[in-house]
């Protein structure tokens, strides 16, 4: 590895907030090694406070996604009636009434699906694309690899927010399926569109440390093809970090999807979506602040989860850690 | 290291070509109807298309396009509004404001960041650093848009120690919107400092320098702190771009009249012109900000200026 | 071996003087969350002026650690010194406030590394960290001290100093780096150097260089040096002077002709052994059978007992002298020969 190539390698990691710094990566690539890396960090994570509030929050909202009815006790969010308009929380609506009169408690906890579904998808998407990209990249380097560095630079160049709300803002005229639909499909794909490009550094950087390595030389050595390199021994080494990183993301893309929305240029009235309620609430800030609190305080737990469990694998997987 | 920032500044160059390509891209290119991009969901009139359509050549085939956008860009036409005001106008009225709002910022996530990291990075798993491990956890987790308003409704409103809105109080109006913005960084920062330190104070040449006799500050000031600080210069560099979109809301929310709070207006006024203008501009400010960064990360580490 | 000859080092030049530092009774230990570390247990040893002491044993063996104990470079949790005195030039530094512990390293007792480019600040030009010893110890200033930092690499023989003193590190070659290192802690003249496997990251040629130059800077000043290797050849042809440590303690001591010649415990005797020699043809290698003990849990009696081919346990050994119960003092055998073995005089033949 050059020092350029080595000095790429700590600014990805530094940017894809997996590892800070200086010491050259050390790859463990052999099977047993493998394994003795996802059990130590198990027996790390149980003993993780964090991890386990995290995970534990994560539940909880996936289940409310899943399942909204239980959590908001049968109530229809929908079911409105401008009488109760903003009126405040009390014991049987324990979040109050919104603008138009309809639970509150029913509209934050229905706001949960859209966010974990867009969340999920456009990491999903970011996935496939980072990988394929990064993989490519790392393993065939050259022009190649040129060529697909500089094109996420440019990306780069465009920070999430502003890239999605730019696309946002035009989907609705354009011609293209889903992106035009101002639906979770359109924000699940402009967050991915410009987000991929950090785990298309980070599986990159992972695939030219190991691709160097004697392991894989011996693989070569003995008539391993190239894709069966790829998979079987390079892609593996990169699990840890793409999967520390892919926990914290979750949590970061709901987050820009509530901005995105607050902001106007993500889902549309009238979905249920905790960036729409805090827009609305806003305005009443003063006289009614359970209106902008509580899907606040839910995005904020959604959020922290998944940073929380994040940082805890994190943690969990870092060689430097264990002694 | 002249040739390394003059090979920086050439590659600044196809970045920003790729940038302004992709953002015109966005709004031209894209199949549809690049005049309802302009003005979303507001009647047009067709005298007003025809405008449009020659003002931005629209007829004429991509690259033309493409080519008097470019044009247009680095003579600082960046269009006008739907009222007939250029937004290069509305920049400048507004970006003094959003730059005193990014400075505040930035301080703030240097400053606190840094040392917070600094402290935290030299005790180790004392009761500090957890605190700062704890609370960075959390402050990173809540979305700045959650942050502003509670900011706002707390320390704004109920405690008074801050104005909730407008710049009437001069630099102190920035003080809690600055905070506010450089949260998540300042956190951030924090956490990488400490990590950092932490590790680089494990060093061999950290060992050389003890076993030279230096008195303990000179190691920790001299030998260990600049070379922890080169990850987070990377890291305040990349971040500057979570900034500005950070920027939008928090001037929204603290009814801030900077490019932030103009870009919101723009969006809920259809003003498609308005909005690429002021993001076309935020990107470039990037561009060239990391570059700086680049600059300086070259002058910490010499290691990088002989690639 | 086959090595440039250099055995014109073997007898000193200038006659060793008086001690100038004496370790005694030493013991480190590291606690850590599940055990004590019993990194050091126990060495004595004294290093005089224009003498080369070797330290020799294998990785793990804590002739590292009792190096940085003298240096006072341990960090302290997690390591303690819970025993031991550690005297140079009248005073006990364990017993010396910090800040005077500090003033010794660097123009008392200085210390070299193996790495030399980990060992050396990648930010900073080399000129800026050789002068460093002069601006904190001295007080000179930046440029008085760069000044001295091109005399200074000019002295340990880096060709074009003047034009090469604000480069860095990585743009030196190993020798040259480690050149460096040297240049740094020789700077103030000490009266101890303290070399910690200095030549086990270069090319062999490289080595003899480097060798070369300790052996001529340890003539022109009269100091000690402290080798601290694993590499049998540096010894042989360098040092005056071994100790041989295993599991934290010195279990051999003599002259280096002497105690090669004719070992006087199984250990060393085991080390001897397992060096291929250029005249015996064919034959196998004997290395010393099993694993160097976890510091954490050393065998009783005698620590190398379980690895030697001469142990006595039971019935088969004297009274008092079972290798397995109790613990081999280091003794004097013959005459300027001490040992740490039950059955020493069985060793030497004598």
């Amino acid at each position: 590895m050059t020092e350029q190539q080595q000095r790429d390698l700590r600014h990805d990691e530094v940017e894809s907030g997996t590892q800070s710094v200086l010491a050259t990566p050390r790859v463990d690539v052999t099977d047993e090694r493998q394994n003795s890396l996802w059990s130590d960090a198990w027996g790390s994570l149980k003993r993780n406070v964090l991890f386990w509030i995290g995970a534990v929050l994560t539940l909880l909202f996936t289940l409310m996604a899943i399942v909204p009815q239980v959590f908001a006790r049968g109530v229809d969010p929908r079911a409105c009636d401008l009488a109760n308009s903003k009126a405040l929380p009390s014991a049987d609506h324990w979040f109050g009434y919104d603008v138009q009169g309809c639970d509150y408690l029913a509209n934050v906890v229905y706001g949960a699906r859209n966010s974990l579904i867009i969340g999920f998808f456009a990491v999903l998407v970011i996935l496939v694309l980072g990988v394929l990209a990064g993989a490519i990249a790392g393993y065939f380097g050259g022009v190649t690899d040129g060529v697909l560095s500089r094109i996420a630079d440019i990306f780069y160049a465009l920070p999430l927010i502003l890239g999605a709300l730019v696309l946002l803002r035009v989907g609705p005229s354009t011609d293209i399926p889903i992106i035009n639909s101002q639906g979770p499909g359109a924000v699940a794909l402009a967050l991915a569109l410009f987000g991929w490009m950090t785990a298309m550094r980070l599986v990159r950087s992972q695939v030219i440390a190991v691709k160097s390595s004697d392991y894989v030389a011996a693989a070569r050595a003995m008539g391993g093809s190239n894709s069966r390199i790829l998979i079987r021994h390079i892609l593996p080494n990169a699990v840890a970090p793409v999967l520390v990183y892919t926990t914290i993301t979750i949590g970061v893309l709901i987050a820009a999807e509530a901005t995105l929305t607050f902001l106007g240029v993500g889902l549309q009235r009238p979905a249920i979506s905790w960036g729409l309620q805090i827009a609305t609430g806003q305005d009443s800030i003063r006289s009614t602040p359970h209106l902008v609190l509580f899907p606040s305080i839910i995005l904020t737990l959604t959020v922290m989860a998944f940073i929380m469990m994040g940082d805890a694998l994190r943690d969990a997987l870092d060689p430097r850690q264990r002694s | 290291m002249g040739r390394y920032v003059a090979r920086r500044l050439l590659l600044t160059i196809p970045v920003l070509l790729g940038a302004s390509f992709l953002i015109f891209a966005m709004v031209y290119a894209l199949p549809g109807d690049p005049i309802r991009a302009l003005a979303g969901d507001r009647p047009v009139s067709p005298a007003v298309v025809e405008v449009l359509t020659e003002r931005f050549h629209l007829d004429d085939p991509l690259w033309v396009q493409y080519w008097e956008y470019l044009k247009n860009l680095l003579s600082g036409d960046l269009g006008t509004d739907f009222r007939g005001r250029p937004v290069l106008d509305t920049i400048q009225r507004t970006l003094p404001v959003t730059v005193k709002l990014t400075i505040v910022a930035i301080f703030f996530e240097i400053v606190i960041g840094i040392s917070a990291g600094v402290l935290a990075g030299i005790r180790r798993n004392s009761y500090f650093d957890n605190l700062v491990l704890v609370s960075t956890t959390v402050i990173v987790s809540i979305p700045i848009l959650v942050l502003a308003f509670l900011a706002q409704l707390v320390f704004g409103l109920n405690l008074g120690w801050f104005p909730i809105a407008g710049t009437r109080e001069g630099l102190y109006s920035y003080v809690l919107p600055g905070l506010v913005l450089a949260s998540g960084s300042l956190a951030y920062v924090a956490r990488l400092t400490r990590t950092s330190i932490a590790e680089n104070m494990r060093a061999d040449y950290v060992r050389t320098a003890k076993a030279k006799g230096l008195p303990n500050r000179t190691v920790i000031v001299r030998h260990t702190l600049r070379n922890s600080l080169i990850p987070v210069v990377t890291f305040i560099g990349a971040d500057i771009g979570a900034l500005l979109g950070g920027a939008i809301v928090t001037e929204t929310v603290f009814n801030l009249p900077g490019i932030g709070r103009e870009v919101y207006d723009a969006v809920r006024a259809q003003e498609g012109a308005v909005v690429v203008g002021i993001v076309t501009l935020m990107v470039f400010f990037f561009i060239f900000f990391n570059l700086i960064v680049d600059v300086l990360y070259a002058v910490l580490d010499p290691r990088i200026r002989y690639d | 071996m086959t090595r440039p000859d250099i055995s014109s080092y073997a007898e000193p030049v200038v006659a060793p003087g008086a001690p100038i530092l004496s370790v005694d009774d030493l013991f480190v230990e590291f606690r850590t969350r599940e055990n004590v570390v019993n990194a050091v247990n126990g060495i004595s040893y004294t290093v005089s002026a224009g003498e080369t002491l070797a330290i020799l044993g294998e990785s793990g063996s804590g002739k590292s650690v009792s190096a940085q104990a003298i240096m006072g470079i341990l960090d302290t949790p997690p390591a303690q010194i819970p025993h031991g005195e550690i005297w140079f030039e009248g005073r006990n530094l364990l017993t010396l406030p910090a800040e005077e512990q500090r003033k010794v390293r660097g123009p008392g007792i200085s210390m070299i590394f193996q790495d030399a480019l980990s060992s050396l600040n990648p930010v900073y030009s080399v000129g800026f960290q050789i002068g460093e010893m002069f601006r904190e110890h001295r007080g000179l200033s930046r440029k008085e001290a760069k000044k001295q930092a091109v005399e200074l690499m000019d002295r340990v023989r880096i060709p074009a100093a003047a034009q090469r003193v604000n480069d860095y590190p990585h743009q030196f070659s190993g020798g040259m780096r480690q050149r460096v290192m040297i240049a740094m802690a020789i700077s103030l003249d000490p009266r101890v150097l303290i070399a910690d496997e200095p030549t086990t990251a270069l090319d062999v040629t490289v080595q003899a260089q480097v060798m070369d130059l300790l052996k001529d800077l340890q003539r022109e000043t009269g100091m000690g040096l402290v080798l601290i290797t694993h590499d049998l050849g540096v010894v042989n042809e360098v040092a005056d002077n071994v100790a041989v440590m295993y599991a934290g303690r010195i279990v051999e001591r003599g002259t280096v002709d002497d105690v090669f010649t004719n070992p006087a415990h199984p250990y060393t005797e085991g080390l001897m052994n397992s060096v291929p020699q250029v005249e015996v043809k064919g034959g196998r290698l004997q290395p010393i059978t099993g694993q160097p003990p976890n510091l954490a849990r050393i065998p009783s009696g005698c620590p190398f007992h379980p690895r030697c081919p001469r142990r006595r346990l039971g019935a088969e050994a004297a009274p008092g002298r079972d290798c397995a119960d109790d613990v081999p003092p280091l003794r004097l055998v013959v005459p300027g020969r001490e040992a740490a073995c039950h059955y020493s005089e069985e060793v030497l033949g004598v």
